[in-house]
């Protein structure tokens, strides 16, 4: 009998041992995940936690003091280089190492090896046909020619690896259990990856509509595409104020001979593919005031970056004091240096130029191996590059890509992105694919003391192109728009070019010097968001996606400001006034055919009557105005565009105000289905009816308040998986076209503002928390003040502050 | 006395061992502690599962409190158990003390084998 028991009692146990020692698909090994020593438990911190710390580690050359302050920011003392970047990639590690191993992953392609899902399959063949892999390799190689940023990847790659070294299975940051994997080794490969997915995001396949223009180029003539999206907005206020002089200095090249036949011409022959595109709004601003506006007579420099708002956030606050600098501000946890912020003599900042530096042209395959394509009259050998995806299931998933001479064959038969009806093969070429060190503007630009070290430092920047702002304690500001760009002929790159020889090729890159750039302007202030940098005179063809009312209301508002105070920069951008509203909802008033008003559609207009433009969280008016704005959109655009038939991008918003305003009797406003001629205040119309069914029905859900309908949140990276690690029904205001640009998912990422005074006062903010632990306090403890407008005083400490109120851990690194 | 002693023994000996072994070595040490220790089956098994019951039980309602609740809230929504804490300090201790419990049964139902020898 005992026997049996025996039996019973340990097969019981060795199952229940088997059971809970095992992953289930998604459910972590619950023994080991539940176990207070190993599992989960260990992710939470204890609030009365000592957080000093002694460590010795190998790769130090000598002692490192690390202060960390009541928000958990670093305070990094160093008596060298090497170890300041060795130490910063032991924090970045320390507070933030699941995130980097998985943004290096998704830069990779290769998040199928630790999440089971069909669609990031088809994401990882994306990446991977993008060269991003490839474009990290050969910035790796460039950055280690240099012997001071191969110095810096090296310390800091040995300080994220010192981290992972001594790592336990209870120490494990909590992701890594969830999903159950480890972390990678770090290397410096995966530094560059990481500016490569910022060039993925900011100057990638979002930014790049030549394959939507090339659909619709079968509908609309050339001249019709020109008003549709117009290179010069008519209310454009540019980055570089108007009648700065410009020159160039080399000679622009003529379009091919052919452009008519091959280029212009429609080709039904290309039907490009779904193109992914970003689902929310994008942008950033940034603004310097010189000391003739400010009060103290200090120059001002604020840079409010949108980026999509995730927990952990993609910044990381620090301060780094070493004998050659004093940089505090945003860094990104995998790369070294301070990306965003100021040392004791400059600061700068940066938004998105949103060039468009992706070209496709079309390849002619010999046959379906894509082993050879018809290059300057003959078959060339394509560079197989045969990418393997390794999937949690166990099995490799194997994929092709052919480079050609232009660059990867991004689609082609073996891969349409979900559209069936591909036919043909597109390569791409992309900057971010050419040599270029971007560490080594950081690196110098934590350093630089003035102007001049500042323009020395940017001419390393190529991918992506950004908007540079730059202040001085001596009292300069400037700005470039920097970035290694194209030199195209007028319309070079709009619609997919023929791949068969060089003719279509880039003809060279504007020269660094004529990339558009201003000093101390006469107005007193400058500023970027995202807008087309120069006017109509600049006379290089520079095609992007540009936004202009931001940059309106920027400009507005900074031209009539006076005796500048930091708060008053806070309160400009936290702004919520929305100039294209202000435009269009009086115009929309003018044109509706009041007769066909009911009671409960006039209450929506007396709402928009009686508005002050202001996008705040609580008001109903932004709710109606999107809605309506949305509705028109439809009515003038859907019928034009269903007819391409496939994946098309609609004009901007405020290219469809500007067309209606010009010209009352503008073509596209008859909807060409039907027979009969609509007129403008028929289609009005129609969208403020089609809107009100639509407020009609939300009204009952949310009383159509604003941030009830905008919906925001700010989901962890891993987004539906864990909906428990995020923030959701966030009660904010603003939108896409309002300085405060915070979206559904995007928005100010860090705001940040420094006043250029004797001892630099500077302000910040960013919503989450300094630890990409949600077990712990400091996670997410920034947002409730960044969605209430709120900073903080950022503390740039001095050596002799040691024993500062705000110190609450001190680690102490010493060689070992 | 022999019920409270195994039951001790096994939550001091699991703890320690858990430092260093993976979770699952607290089913050896209760194993091994059933085995030691004359008792009941029916017994054993209760200290042993009374014993990680209140080990783990006491060590996730321990850090859980000293955590102010902040990742037991996350992970309880996530498990899903509506964001009850309770539940899932509740849940850690059932599955910690189950494994011990059979554990502790199978060590002590191997007990008399073994003594039956030593008699003979």
């Amino acid at each position: 009998m005992r026997i049996v028991l025996f039996v019973i009692s340990t097969v019981i146990t060795i199952a229940l041992i088997f059971v809970l020692n095992k992953r289930w698909d998604a459910i972590p090994a619950l023994g080991k995940f539940l176990s207070p020593q190993t599992g989960f438990w260990q992710a939470a911190e204890a609030n009365d936690e000592d957080l000093s710390e002694e460590l010795a580690l190998a790769g130090l050359q000598g002692k490192v003091d690390v202060y960390l302050d009541e928000r958990l920011v670093p305070h990094v003392f160093a008596n060298n280089d090497n170890d300041a970047y060795f130490v910063q990639g032991y924090l970045h590690a320390k507070y933030r190492l699941w995130q980097m191993d998985f943004q290096s992953k998704a830069a990779a392609g290769r998040l199928s090896e630790v999440v089971n899902n069909d669609r990031l399959l088809n994401y990882d063949r994306l990446q991977r046909r993008m060269g991003m892999v490839h474009a990290a390799e050969i910035m790796v190689k460039e950055m280690e020619k240099d012997p001071s940023t191969k110095q810096v990847l090296d310390a800091y790659t040995a300080g994220v690896n010192a981290y992972i070294d001594n790592l336990t299975e209870a120490s494990l940051p909590l992701e890594f259990k969830l999903l159950g994997y480890q972390p990678e080794k770090w290397s410096n490969l995966k530094v560059a990856l990481f500016i490569k997915l910022m060039s993925a995001d900011l100057a990638g396949l979002g930014y790049a509509r030549d394959l939507e223009f090339t659909n619709q180029k079968a509908i609309f003539s050339r001249k019709e595409m020109a008003i549709l999206y117009p290179q010069v907005d008519d209310s454009l206020q540019p980055i570089i104020p108007p009648g700065t002089p410009f020159s160039a200095s080399v000679k622009i090249p003529a379009p091919p001979a052919s452009v008519d036949s091959l280029y212009y011409s429609i080709d039904s022959t290309v039907n490009p593919v779904q193109v992914p595109k970003p689902v929310d709004i994008k942008g950033s601003n940034n603004w310097a005031v010189s000391g003739s506006k400010t009060a103290s007579g200090a120059a001002i420099l604020c840079n409010d970056p949108h980026l999509r708002l995730t927990l952990p956030a993609i910044w990381f606050e620090m301060q780094m004091h070493t004998p050659t600098m004093n940089a505090y501000g945003a860094t990104f946890p995998s790369i070294p240096g301070v990306v965003i912020g100021f040392n004791e003599n400059v600061s700068f900042g940066f938004t998105n130029a949103g060039r468009d530096v992706i070209d496709y042209y079309k390849i002619r395959f010999k046959d379906e191996s894509r082993r050879e394509y018809w290059y300057n009259g003959r078959w060339q050998p394509v560079q197989m590059k045969v990418e393997e995806i390794k999937r949690l299931s166990g099995d490799v998933f194997r994929d092709s890509v052919a480079y050609t001479v232009f660059g990867p064959v991004i689609y082609d038969h073996t891969f349409n992105n979900g559209d069936s009806t591909l036919h043909t093969s597109v390569a791409m070429r992309w900057t971010a694919h050419d040599p270029s060190n971007e560490l080594l503007m950081w690196y110098k630009l934590n350093r630089a003391k003035n102007y001049d070290d500042y323009v020395n430092a940017i001419q390393h920047f190529s991918a992506p192109g950004q908007n540079m702002i730059f202040a001085s304690k001596t009292g300069d500001i400037a700005i470039w728009q920097q970035g290694r760009f194209p030199l195209r002929w007028e319309g070079q790159g709009l619609y997919v070019m023929p791949g068969e020889d060089t003719s279509y090729a880039w003809k060279g890159w504007i020269p660094q010097s004529d990339n558009p750039h201003v000093l101390n302007p006469a107005q007193g202030f400058i500023q970027s968001a995202n807008q087309r940098p120069v006017d109509s005179t600049y006379p290089y063809f520079i095609p992007g996606d540009y936004i202009t009312p931001r940059g309106v209301a920027v400009q507005q508002q900074l031209s009539v400001m006076q005796n500048i105070t930091p708060q008053d920069m806070m309160k400009l951008q936290n702004d919520v006034y929305s100039t294209l509203a202000a435009d269009v909802v009086p115009f929309l008033l003018a044109h509706i055919d009041s007769s066909y008003i009911n009671d409960v559609e006039w209450k929506y207009l007396d709402e928009l009557n009686t508005w002050n433009y202001q996008v705040t969280a609580e008001s109903k008016a932004p709710t109606i105005y999107q809605t309506w704005f949305d509705s028109l959109e439809k009515v003038i655009w859907r019928d034009e565009f269903s007819t391409v038939g496939k994946t098309v991008t609609y004009p901007s918003e405020q290219t469809l105000f500007e067309i209606l305003k010009r010209d009352s009797t503008s073509k596209f406003i008859d909807n060409v289905l039907t027979p009969q001629i609509e007129s403008l205040n028929q289609q009005v119309t129609t969208a403020f009816k089609m809107a009100a069914s639509k407020l009609a029905k939300e009204e009952a859900q949310n009383d159509l308040v604003w941030w009830k309908h905008k919906e925001s949140s700010i989901q962890h990276l891993l987004r539906d998986a864990v909906p428990a690690f995020g923030r959701f029904n966030i009660k904010a205001g603003g939108w896409g076209n309002v300085i405060n640009a915070y979206g559904k998912t995007n928005g100010p990422s860090w705001r940040m503002i420094v006043h250029m005074t004797p001892e630099i006062e500077a302000y910040g903010i960013y919503p989450a928390g300094q630890s990409g632990n949600p077990g712990s306090r400091f996670y997410d403890n920034f947002i409730d003040d960044w969605i209430a407008g709120k900073y903080y005083r950022l503390w740039v400490m001095k050596a002799s502050e040691t024993s500062d109120k705000r110190i609450i851990g001190k680690i102490s690194f010493s060689k070992a | 006395m022999r019920f409270l002693l195994a039951t001790l023994l096994t939550a001091a000996f699991s703890f320690i061992a858990g430092i260093y072994l993976p979770w699952w070595s607290l089913a050896i040490v209760a194993f091994m502690v059933a085995l030691l220790i004359q008792q009941k089956v029916g017994w054993a098994f209760l200290a042993a599962f009374t014993a990680i019951f209140l080990l783990w039980g006491g060590l996730s309602l321990l850090i859980h409190m000293r955590n102010q609740g902040v990742l037991t809230k996350r992970m309880a929504e996530l498990f899903p158990l509506q964001g009850q804490s309770f539940y899932l300090i509740l849940l850690t201790a059932l599955i910690g003390a189950l494994v011990a419990g059979f554990a502790a049964m199978s060590g002590s139902s191997l007990r008399p084998v073994l003594n039956t020898r030593r008699v003979r």
